[in-house]
């Protein structure tokens, strides 16, 4: 949930503000930047209805505030309806994060009355095809119309766009089409490469030049519009030259838990391998956040090495992403490679060569599905 | 039909929350917060106690006129200030 570009004008001071349910993550689509983990079918064992009830009371109790339902397809779980009315009881802003599949004005309509505050809605393109090619199913259809009916309802609607070579050149139709539909806030959230994303990286990553195209249809809409639509639109970290402040820091103001309880530091923290998340079926989410050794193994700036450690921007960056640094270095501790002060920064630029090398070997994506990969080898104890 | 209402707040400008916004008290933080998609807004006592008033029926006079007299001094200038700063970050919007 912590995209690019959201505004937080909270510190936090400790708390977990931003609380994020995975609810399931069972989908039924197939995008190939899912960030979901690669041995996703595993995890079966999801918290039952008490059970994230407990976890939202026990999340309040300590002052969260903002709550996001999400997935795989949240709604694929037919509780969301009573959660929501948990949460709204509790006294929380919920947010719903859904590819819209499933979504019935019935639904909606329950939703609406529970208390949900908004939705976002993924939006692969403004394209039908491409929209159904690149999730691997045919849900274009189904997706505008549920966009049109939470208008309907009356919610407010987040568009988010998933950034990449393949639609990147449809920015200004996409733009349009949200104008149509009447969303308050579009975001082109650069896909970010870890698990699914990071096996098709170099299908991805657009160039430079193709994302400065975008960013200026971006600029040309918020010049028209004014207030009536919030653009969030920024260039990837892998073309910046420092790191971006991930979550706000380690263990700063971010809690996931996901479908079988981990409690994790964000949604991709699972990629760092050796960490054993603690689980809200064992502990209390007071111990896991205060006490836990994996929420405190990267707060503050102990943990950093150089060129971190001297850094006079590390209050700002944290060092950049974790998993980042664990998964293109080989150490959760390290800078974040996409700074350029990092010693291992050529990863970065090996990656952005590839991009523009017009011989490069083209490759079919690899779609999210179970079996498409096998994660045998990889030793990742799950 | 009066395009001139667009461009400022004047004295007779009544305010409202923009429906995305939810303001409240939040006891954790100790303070009035603006929530919205994705984002929350801490607001200092004086924010607070002018976002209060823009429910759709008091004008900028009005606001003035309650605030004047619970600070005894003269707010105006910064409640003007305070109401466009609202206004261009989209949590409030001129409803006549």
């Amino acid at each position: 949930m912590p995209k690019d570009g959201s505004e937080l004008s909270l510190d936090g001071s400790g708390i977990p503000m931003w609380l994020t349910l995975e609810l399931t993550y069972r989908c039924p689509l197939h995008c190939p930047w899912c960030s979901n983990p690669l041995d996703f079918e595993k995890f079966r064992n999801e918290l039952t209805t008490a059970e994230w009830k407990r976890v939202l009371q026990e999340g309040r109790k300590m002052g969260s505030l903002q709550l996001g339902f999400t997935g795989g397809e949240p709604m694929l779980r037919d509780d969301v309806e009573e959660l929501v009315a948990e949460a709204e009881s509790l006294g929380y802003y919920s947010n719903l994060i859904t590819s819209g599949v499933g979504l019935t004005p019935d639904r909606l309509k329950t939703l609406k009355k529970n208390g949900l505050k908004q939705i976002q809605l993924s939006l692969q393109s403004s394209d039908r095809d491409i929209t159904n090619a690149l999730v691997g199913a045919n849900v274009f259809d189904e997706k505008l119309a549920v966009a049109r009916d939470i208008k309907a309802q009356g919610f407010p609607m987040v568009l988010n766009v998933p950034v990449c070579k393949q639609n990147v050149a449809l920015t200004r139709d996409i733009l349009e089409l949200a104008e149509e539909l009447q969303v308050e806030y579009i975001e082109f959230a650069n896909i970010q490469y870890y698990n699914w994303a990071l096996l098709n990286r170099a299908e991805f990553l657009p160039t430079r030049e193709e994302l400065e195209e975008a960013e200026e249809a971006v600029i040309e809409t918020r010049q028209r519009l004014g207030n009536k639509m919030a653009i969030y639109f920024v260039i990837p970290d892998y073309y910046d030259s420092r790191p971006k402040a991930c979550m706000n820091g380690w263990g700063a103001i971010h809690l996931t838990i996901g479908p079988d309880g981990a409690a994790l530091p964000c949604q991709e923290s699972r990629v760092i391998k050796g960490l054993e998340f603690p689980n809200v079926r064992e502990h209390s989410l007071d111990w896991i956040w205060n006490q836990s050794p994996v929420f405190n193994a990267f707060r503050g700036d102990e943990w950093m090495k150089e060129p971190c450690r001297s850094c006079d921007e590390k209050e700002k960056d944290h060092g950049g992403c974790r998993c980042q640094a664990f998964l293109l270095t080989g150490d959760a501790a390290n800078t974040d490679p996409v700074c350029s002060k990092s010693p291992m920064h050529g990863v970065i630029e090996a990656c952005i060569n590839e991009t523009y090398d017009r011989h490069r070997v083209q490759r079919p994506l690899v779609f999210r599905r179970k079996g498409a990969i096998t994660t045998e080898f990889l030793g990742t104890g799950e | 039909m009066n395009d001139e209402i667009k461009t400022g707040i004047n004295e007779d400008s009544i305010m409202e929350l923009s429906p995305m916004y939810l303001f409240r008290w939040e006891e954790p933080q100790q303070a009035h917060v603006l929530l919205y998609p994705e984002g929350v807004v801490k607001l200092n006592e004086t924010g607070a106690a002018i976002l209060k008033y823009c429910n759709g029926s008091n004008t900028a006079a009005d606001i003035i006129r309650e605030l004047s007299e619970i600070y005894t001094t003269d707010v105006s200038e910064s409640v003007y200030r305070f109401l466009e700063v609202s206004h261009a970050k989209g949590w409030i919007r001129i409803k006549s």
